[in-house]
């Protein structure tokens, strides 16, 4: 009878905090930072009418914002001044040194979609495999990837975006991966 | 969340003993769920800048990330613009806004609101810490 109510309890409290995440995208007077008490509030546009728009996602900004580039629901400017060069580099990198998780694959491509060399390189990451000495706690930190993803980019909570590539069945040879493979 | 709800867990593991009581203790750790959750509240990737805002006497700017990335990906503001990538970092005032530099390469009246309208950026409330805001941020030591 203990042991039931236990699980009970634990499916139940699980699951009212399921029932309460599908509230999302808070209206900006009720989101905790915007002074209800600006008017101008009102001129500002919700998260929820152009967030609802785009392709879901089950964290963050409940938004897959690289489906929703690839697919053309949001078509963001590459540049503001025509002289700027436009590089997206189709290159994915294989990480190994993952303890006993998934090796990690980083894909230049959507990186680069949305990004120019120089955000990352070389100030964030040094441009040669191995030379970056990344780890989980830097990230938490802030660092490395963690610049970005959880604060703007998907959060940390997702492990498997990143550890996508199980152990058992890679065969090559991690760094930097040939299109022939 | 989950340290939310942990406590009734726990609670339940050493006293429960009658129906109406594990009801009890059902409800409350939907009520702590709930209530954590209604706690979180910015959109994720809101940035709050009040590095001069609140000295000055004026509400602390709310940049909403997630609404420029839809407009603008990133490279234009972190690499034409020049923005560090690290809420704070960048020396912004309103005089850079006025010459054209930051946020005034746009913020001009020409391709978006000019800088006399101040309440549509200097939005938020008083006493507010710079830094990035959203109910999924990680938890951890980060420096958000």
């Amino acid at each position: 009878m203990k042991f039931k109510s236990r699980h009970l309890l634990f499916i139940v409290a699980v699951w009212s905090a399921l029932q309460a995440q599908e509230v999302i995208w808070k209206s900006l007077s009720e989101d905790g930072l915007h002074d209800p008490e600006n008017p101008a509030i009102e001129l500002l546009q919700q998260p929820a009418e152009a967030l609802s728009q785009l392709p879901p996602d089950t964290v963050g900004n409940r938004v897959l914002w690289n489906r929703a580039l690839r697919e053309q629901y949001i078509q963001p400017r590459t540049n503001i001044y025509p002289e700027t060069k436009i590089e997206v580099i189709d290159m994915d990198i294989i990480m190994e040194k993952t303890g006993e998780l998934p090796l990690v694959l980083f894909p230049h491509r959507p990186h680069t979609e949305w990004l120019d060399c120089t955000n990352c390189h070389d100030k964030i990451f040094v441009r040669k495999v191995d030379a970056n000495p990344v780890n989980m706690f830097a990230i938490l930190s802030g660092q490395y990837c963690g610049q970005c993803h959880g604060a703007v980019a998907f959060p940390l909570t997702e492990c498997n975006r990143c550890h996508s590539v199980p152990r058992s069945t890679f065969t090559g040879k991690p760094g930097v991966q040939s299109r022939a493979n | 969340m989950i340290q939310g709800i942990m406590p009734s867990t726990m609670k339940a593991r050493n006293s429960i003993k009658g129906s109406g009581r594990r009801l009890l203790l059902i409800s409350l750790a939907g009520l702590c769920a709930t209530g954590f959750s209604a706690g979180v509240s910015a959109e994720y990737a809101d940035v709050v800048l009040n590095r001069l805002s609140d000295k000055n006497d004026v509400r602390p700017v709310i940049f909403p990330h997630w609404f420029h990335r839809i407009r603008f990906r990133c490279k234009v503001c972190h690499n034409e613009l020049g923005f560090e990538m690290r809420a704070g970092a960048n020396e912004i005032t309103m005089g850079k806004i006025i010459d054209g530099q930051y946020c005034g390469l746009c913020h001009n009246d020409e391709i978006a609101w000019g800088v006399d309208n101040c309440s549509l950026c200097h939005s938020g409330k008083h006493g507010l810490k710079t830094g990035i805001r959203g109910s999924n941020q990680t938890g951890g030591p980060g420096r958000w």
